[in-house]
């Protein structure tokens, strides 16, 4: 048998115990190098060991509990996804590109760690324990690493058994003699680990690991004589996959249109007064990277599309926990989740998007949320928590019942100040004190009503902090359309030149000559309507696109968006 | 097997350039020193007149006694910033300047060299970058949560065929020797030969003047060099012992994050590695060095 790259095989590659609270481990499998390591919630991640910005290894990065963070220049990839969730370089941007490590696919059973050469989003064979596996309570032995071929370690074991009780093949690289039952982890061509299982725990445990190390010595130093005498083989020679054609070109500004993503939902809970919590969770595997500040869309089943923050924390991606406010005047987005959406349900979301990042290079930050505007600012402190860094949470609510995700506020480590039923003024007197006088490196985020974000920007700015300091989001469009230009586009694919003149908008000419053309909220909030320009410069009045997207001219919202120039051409 | 010559895999343009070697004070007169360039082994010594020779060596033992007279198939050498620098092939007249070498008030100090298991063009790029500050030379050349790269300009400059990236800052908790309280430090870099690039670097005693530290790397062989550094130094009170710790501090954090670097030699393809607006200078590195055709110590891109 001769070894193969792609042989999808699943072998131990490590033991249970190698994975200690907030460790990372190197392990090899068929030449690959491999970055192995536990999250705080549990879940092991194998992934390629290295850092796909500059190839260092990540089994030399921390593991700070949810997201592993190179050790070369601080790049954070996320538990389960491997996905990039933050740039130290950039701190004020959002990873735009979807940064991925390669992942392996991963199991846990008999005290051992198991992986495969597979594509982890596409798993051709799934993990099967061995046969006879479920008649043990199974121990572990120490691993035996051999210098020699894993095939020529393989037969050697089986040189172990007494004659008139010859070896059991098993499938892959393994057998049992006697009870016992033998894995041959192929490292490398010329490199191998022998793990090996009891039946069950030995009643003197340290006694039986002696035994069986001496014993497995002793077959390794025969082998690596064995293995001195013939020509060394060629180590297998892994190739790392190229990255997408999109990350390698630098400056481009990529707005991911991505597809839709099927959930079920989990759970709906009534998280406080006029709260309603919404756990959606995958059908299968994870759902994708997102970074604290993030939002998803919501595809409702009436046909209409609204955002929701994502509340959770670092590497939490089996479901996105949303909180949905209970509005009486609600224009039937909340009111049909809240009132015709059950738990088993099924929604589509989309990919999360992040108009709202957050720096994780302040000395200070402050996060202020009124009513439902704690959602993303619960994640963000989540994110903080995690890394330790300092931070102060404000919580304005207008009724003790209604301050939702408690539990959750609960078990935050930093400064967390729930503020209830203050009046106008004393809420006024209550942000300036916490934000006090800006210093270099001071942060703030504000999300809840207009009234709390005017209120926070306008004291902020008195109290000398800057522009770029104050961050905050918009979910609706309150800034008044100018549509008094008129302008030609273009329709690169519908070969088609409509006239917008002014009162009108792109979407409505669009319309009135025929098109079938999606679209939402239609005030530039939801990026619905979201369309490639090909040429000419736009007169965007949208807060769905952020400065940069803006700045980049390659896409705008047909929905109140216009055109400088005189003829715009779309890529419709 | 016929045995090949080393020399024949070596990439016309490589072969051409002065190769550092050695710091000129260290080489002993008169007594064989032996060194690895370009996979080819070199034997060196100086002459009494203090003039380095190198040539090819085959048995020749570190410490032998020689007399350089009767070294006949010598190879190409010339001195400069306190350096030799040797050629396998046909070198052009002069290296590349930095003029502020010649002033006369600057401390000018070679900081010893350091074996590095990286190819020679990923120690070039580690030094063009600063956005491992803060986590590789943490508290002394930066210190979370000041991790941000701001924009800065990069030009390959057609007239004197080098990358120049300038208006790089970065805040410092203790940006040289001689600095006692975090700055932002302006930095320019120059990459004026393949694997050899030159930093100045605002200098805390005068605002009007930049130190100059420089970092030369002989290519031993694909996936390893030696990295020979030069400060130029404007400091009136750091000993030269003192200014030389504090590089070989610097350079002792690097040493183990780019050895865990792979691949080992740096892959030119743009979409080996995954490249942000901070690794601007980078880019350019290595597309200069794509355009000029260098194959050694790199993974060129697949035609």
């Amino acid at each position: 048998m001769t070894l193969s790259l792609s042989d999808p095989a699943w072998y131990p590659i490590a033991s249970s115990d190698d994975l200690p609270f907030r460790h990372v481990y190197q392990g090899q499998l068929l030449g690959r190098e491999l970055a192995v390591w536990r999250a705080d919630d549990g879940n092991v991640n194998v992934w390629e060991n290295r850092c796909l910005h500059r190839g260092v290894r990540l089994s030399i990065g921390i593991n700070e509990g949810a997201e592993l963070k190179c050790q070369y220049h601080g790049w954070r990839y996320a538990n389960r996804s491997a996905g990039c969730t933050y740039i130290p370089a950039h701190p004020a941007d959002a990873p735009a590109r979807r940064i991925q490590n390669k992942i392996y696919p991963v199991a846990e059973a008999f005290g051992l760690v198991w992986s495969a050469a597979q594509d982890s989003d596409n798993i051709e064979r799934p993990f099967a324990p061995f046969p006879g596996a479920e008649s043990g309570q199974w121990f572990p032995l120490r691993p035996m690493p051999v210098n020699a071929a894993p095939e020529d370690v393989l037969a050697g074991l089986a040189t172990l058994a007494p004659d008139d009780r010859p070896a059991d093949s098993l499938p892959g690289l393994a057998l049992r003699l006697g009870d016992v039952v033998y894995f041959v982890q192929p490292v490398d061509a010329g490199r191998a680990v022998i793990r090996g299982l009891l039946p069950s725990t030995p009643a003197d445990a340290t006694q039986a690991l002696r035994h069986y190390n001496e014993m497995l010595s002793k077959l390794r130093d025969r082998l690596e004589r064995a293995a001195a005498k013939k020509p060394a083989p060629e180590p297998l020679a892994p190739a790392f996959d190229k990255v997408s054609a999109d990350l390698a070109t630098m400056p481009d500004i990529a707005i991911p249109r991505g597809n839709t993503i099927p959930v079920v939902v989990k759970r709906k809970w009534t998280s406080a007064d006029g709260v309603i919590g919404f756990e959606l969770a995958a059908r299968e595997g994870h759902l994708p990277t997102f970074q604290p500040g993030a939002h998803i869309d919501v595809h409702l089943p009436n046909g209409l599309i609204r955002q929701y923050s994502i509340t959770n924390g670092p590497g939490e991606l089996m479901s996105y926990i949303i909180g949905v406010k209970q509005e009486s005047a609600s224009k039937g987005g909340s009111k049909v989740l809240v009132e015709t959406v059950r738990q088993g349900d099924m929604l589509a979301i989309s990919e999360p998007r992040n108009n709202f990042p957050l720096r994780r290079d302040a000395t200070r930050t402050v996060l202020i949320a009124g009513g439902i505007g704690i959602t993303p600012l619960l994640s963000m402190a989540r994110f903080l928590d995690k890394s330790s860094l300092p931070y102060e949470l404000h919580y304005f609510t207008r009724a003790c019942e209604q301050v939702a995700f408690r539990g959750d506020l609960e078990a935050l480590h930093g400064t967390v100040l729930i503020h209830t039923g203050l009046p106008r003024a004393e809420i006024g007197t209550t942000i300036s004190t916490a934000l006090g006088a800006w210093s270099q490196a001071q942060h703030v985020y504000v999300c809840g009503p207009s009234a709390m974000l005017e209120s926070v920007r306008t004291t902020a700015a008195a109290q000398g902090w800057p522009d770029e300091a104050i961050h905050f989001e918009y979910f609706k469009n309150d800034k008044p359309i100018d549509d008094s230009s008129a302008f030609d586009v273009e329709l690169a694919r519908s070969a088609m030149t409509l006239h917008v003149p002014a009162g009108k908008t792109i979407l409505e000419v669009m319309r009135d000559a025929g098109l079938t053309v999606p679209s939402s909220c239609e005030q530039g909030a939801c990026g619905t309507c979201l369309t490639t320009v090909i040429e000419g410069e736009v007169d965007h009045q949208d807060v769905y696109l952020n400065d940069s997207e803006k700045a980049a001219n390659t896409c705008m919202m047909t929905c109140v968006s216009r055109a400088k120039s005189a003829r715009l051409v779309l890529d419709i | 097997m016929p045995s090949i010559d080393p020399i024949d895999h070596i990439d016309p343009i490589t072969r051409d350039l002065w190769q550092v070697i050695a710091a000129t004070d260290e080489l002993p007169v008169g007594q064989i020193q032996r060194t690895t360039l370009l996979d080819v082994p070199l034997a060196m010594t100086r002459d009494s007149a203090g003039l380095p020779v190198v040539w090819r060596r085959s048995d020749e033992e570190a410490g032998d006694d020689v007399d350089p007279e009767n070294i006949l198939d010598r190879l190409p050498v010339t001195t400069g910033y306190g350096f030799v620098w040797t050629s396998l092939g046909t070198p052009s007249a002069a290296l590349f300047p930095i003029p502020e070498y010649a002033e006369a008030d600057r401390k000018n100090m070679s900081c010893g060299s350091i074996g590095i298991h990286v190819s020679a063009p990923r120690a070039v790029e580690n030094f063009l970058d600063m956005g491992h500050f803060p986590y590789v030379h943490t508290d002394i050349l930066g210190a979370e949560p000041h991790t941000e790269v701001k924009e800065y300009d990069v030009e390959v400059s057609e007239e004197r065929d080098e990358v120049l990236a300038t208006r790089c800052r970065f805040m410092q908790p203790r940006a040289a020797k001689s600095a006692t309280h975090a700055m932002e430090v302006e930095y320019v870099y120059r990459v004026p030969h393949p694997f050899c690039s030159v930093l100045y670097k605002s200098c805390p005693e005068d605002e009007n003047r930049r130190d100059v530290i420089a970092i030369f790397l002989q290519p031993v062989s694909e996936d390893r060099c030696r990295a020979h550094l030069l400060q130029s130094m404007i400091d009136s009170t750091s000993t030269i012992t003192d200014l030389r710790r504090f590089q070989q501090t610097i350079f002792g954090q690097d040493k183990p994050i780019l050895e865990n670097q792979y691949p080992k030699r740096l892959p030119l393809d743009p979409r080996a590695e995954t490249p942000i607006r901070a690794d601007k200078s980078a880019i350019a590195y290595r597309r200069w060095l794509s355009q000029k055709g260098i194959t050694y110590g790199v993974i060129p891109m697949a035609s």
